[in-house]
């Protein structure tokens, strides 16, 4: 038993890490106040442009052109984020119809364009990120297999995002005038902060992440762009309703579903885990989730305002 | 002319969505070096050319017209079902299911798996409907979680009981007497894929314009949309209106993936997440979620999707243009803002120009 976490726990851990920052996105959107259900259009963004980056770059800069791509992937799907920062922050739009067409013009648009230079549709690249362990803490016997040995570099990286972005929602005043202006943005207004621009800051920013886990979904075990990130990104959003819009809630609910969607895939490989149908394990993000939004209904820690267009005179 | 009266206000902001949309593809068409002028002649003879592509329109158009009715419906009664999808792919199961499993007359039934596509959309929108009713679950929400559920429940249970001849991916095609597609039709229109699909959504639209404004139950319905409060003041049950608008809604979706994977298609197809259900929301949006104008947006719509694949055989222009050009309408129809600014303006400037 030991054994078969030891071995699904690095897969695990590489299916997590593009959620977990997502879902870190999302996290900044909507603490902020503006529902952001177009991360999966925003992943496929960052997926295309890394992709695109990559294999221009890769024959001068093996590995170089890895981490540009991941660059280049965050803010290109920064900028498409601001179409929707556009319409739901000036325009007033309805946010849903907004981030749905996110979602779609992003699935559409990339396809599009990658036919155009590379016939089919999809762009495969060479080199996928290596595999590194973590020297001396390796060594520690049980978890140094399970949590330093042979780990992306990615995954760290976006660890230190994690603890940089409770740094900064809880600690830094930049946070507390995101959180206000999810809660109430009239007092937060009142109170000299500038609505509008926190919030175009915030869906930035949820751009940004949401692209570099598309991207490290290619550098890591996809190695190619085709279009689609399989619903992740809505699984992103799930995974930030069940940690209920808190930082290390959405850890636990990353890693959880996560943990659960590796274990349905390998599930025939493996007889102990056969034994539990694959589509209960697929299935079972989703049910968590509505699960805890009904337990969750009378005390839900979501934003107060998110949804809601701020309107300067309405009190 | 009278810009201000709210039909035609909402027919212009469908129009200039729609001339947006067309002006974005031309762009994307030319920086990518391809001639739009010649890109669009051919996507609209693939879709309009002769009598089997005006058929293939039709039925191409036949699921967005009844899954772009059952968001319009919800819209109507102050929900947004983004479930469409999923409702569609377990209307679709439930008659697949029938259809592989009982040998009937085709008179026999037919009827019985239109009615089981419209109780597995209906069912699978009764969850979010009882946790809106119940706890106050965003609808939003509740119907994106059981789009993802319906995915991966049709991706088990399609190999797992009704696993195709050749392929794992999608079902065993369905007999003749389960298919909506009936010889007279095809051969009237040269061998198209039209079939019943498209009449009987046609009635439904009336069905549905009739319920939504002449019964008690449409008022109702539009009367707990409009405010909840107030219609639960006139001692109307808001709760059951909330259920029963999201089953109405649901089960149109589920009809339209009855005409999806028993009329336009013979089988139904895993790992893919139908998108006439995001294509409804552009559908209700740009009919102004009138019946009628959803029925106009529906063929336009089906028409780019009908006539993409023409296109790219007579040019280089890939086929996904036309879902790039539906998903900027759908963003042009959200920042109608925009547009009512525009609007206004040129109002402003005719009256300016009439008092002088």
């Amino acid at each position: 038993m030991i054994d078969i976490i030891t071995g699904i726990f690095p897969y695990a851990i590489a299916f997590t890490i593009p959620l977990l920052i997502t879902s870190l996105g999302g996290l900044f959107s909507e603490r902020s106040g503006v529902v952001n259900i177009g991360l999966e259009g925003l992943m496929i963004m960052g997926s295309f442009s890394g992709a695109l980056t990559i294999l221009s770059l890769e024959k001068v800069l093996p590995h170089g052109s890895i981490w540009i791509g991941l660059l280049v992937a965050a803010l290109t799907a920064g900028v498409f984020s601001l179409l929707h920062a556009f319409a739901s922050i000036h325009l007033k739009a309805n946010q849903i119809i907004s981030g749905t067409a996110i979602n779609m013009i992003a699935g559409a648009i990339t396809v599009f364009i990658a036919r155009n230079i590379t016939g089919s549709g999809n762009i495969r690249i060479k080199l996928g990120l290596n595999r590194v362990s973590v020297p001396v803490l390796k060594d520690i016997p049980f978890i140094g297999d399970m949590f330093f040995t042979n780990t992306y570099m990615t995954t760290w990286l976006v660890l230190l995002i994690l603890i940089l972005a409770n740094f900064i929602i809880y600690k830094t005043s930049f946070g507390l005038r995101l959180r206000a202006c999810g809660e109430h943005p009239q007092a937060a207004a009142a109170a000299g902060i500038n609505v509008f621009v926190i919030r175009y800051i915030s869906v930035f920013i949820s751009g940004c992440l949401a692209g570099l886990g598309g991207a490290i979904i290619l550098v890591t075990y996809s190695g190619e762009f085709n279009g689609s990130v399989a619903g992740l990104g809505f699984l992103a959003l799930a995974s930030l309703i069940f940690g209920q819009w808190k930082p290390l809630g959405i850890l636990g609910a990353t890693f959880f579903f996560g943990f659960a969607s590796t274990v349905a895939n390998v599930s025939q490989a493996i007889p102990v885990l056969a034994t539990i149908p694959a589509i209960i394990l697929k299935i079972f993000p989703y049910v968590v989730t509505l699960i805890a939004l009904v337990v969750f209904s009378k005390s839900s820690q979501a934003p107060k305002a998110v949804g809601e267009p701020f309107d300067q005179g309405k009190r | 002319m009278n810009l201000n009266s709210d039909k035609f206000r909402a027919l212009w902001v469908a129009l200039i969505s729609v001339f947006l949309g067309l002006v974005a593809g031309a762009i994307l068409m030319a920086l990518t070096g391809h001639n739009p002028f010649e890109g669009y002649t051919y996507l609209f003879q693939g879709g309009l050319m002769n009598i089997e592509r005006i058929g293939n329109t039709l039925a191409t158009s036949t699921a967005l017209f009844l899954t772009g009715i059952s968001v319009a419906f919800a819209f109507k009664t102050g929900l947004f079902n983004i479930g469409a999808s999923g409702q569609m792919l377990m209307g679709g199961l439930f008659a697949t299911a029938i259809g592989l499993t009982w040998d009937l007359p085709k008179p026999i039934l037919l009827p019985i798996i239109l009615i089981a596509s419209i109780i597995g959309g209906g069912l699978w929108a009764l969850i979010p409907g009882l946790l809106k009713a119940k706890f106050n679950v965003h609808e939003v929400v509740a119907t994106i979680m059981m789009n993802w559920i319906a995915y991966w429940t049709i991706n088990y249970t399609i190999p797992a009981y009704f696993k195709g001849e050749y392929l794992e991916t999608e079902s065993r095609i369905i007999g003749n007497n389960a298919s909506l597609r009936v010889e007279w039709l095809t051969d009237l229109f040269n061998g198209s894929y039209i079939n019943l699909g498209f009449f009987i959504a046609v009635a439904v639209i009336i069905i549905i314009a009739i319920v939504l404004d002449k019964t008690v139950l449409g008022f109702t319905l539009k009367a707990v949309g409009f405010n909840k409060e107030s219609a639960k003041y006139s001692g109307m049950n808001v709760n059951k209106s909330i259920i029963l608008s999201m089953m109405i809604a649901g089960g149109l979706a589920g009809l339209g993936g009855a005409t999806f994977y028993l009329g336009y298609s013979s089988n139904i197809q895993i790992g893919v997440l139908p998108a006439q259900g995001f294509d409804g929301i552009a559908v209700a949006l740009l009919g102004a979620n009138n019946p009628y104008g959803a029925l106009a947006a529906a063929v336009f719509f089906g028409l780019l999707h009908s006539g993409k694949g023409f296109m790219n055989a007579m040019t280089d222009v890939p086929p996904e243009i036309g879902d790039t050009i539906i998903a900027t309408i759908i963003y042009f129809a959200a920042t109608s803002l925009l547009i009512h600014k525009f609007l206004d303006k040129i109002t402003a400037f005719f009256k300016g120009g009439l008092k002088k």
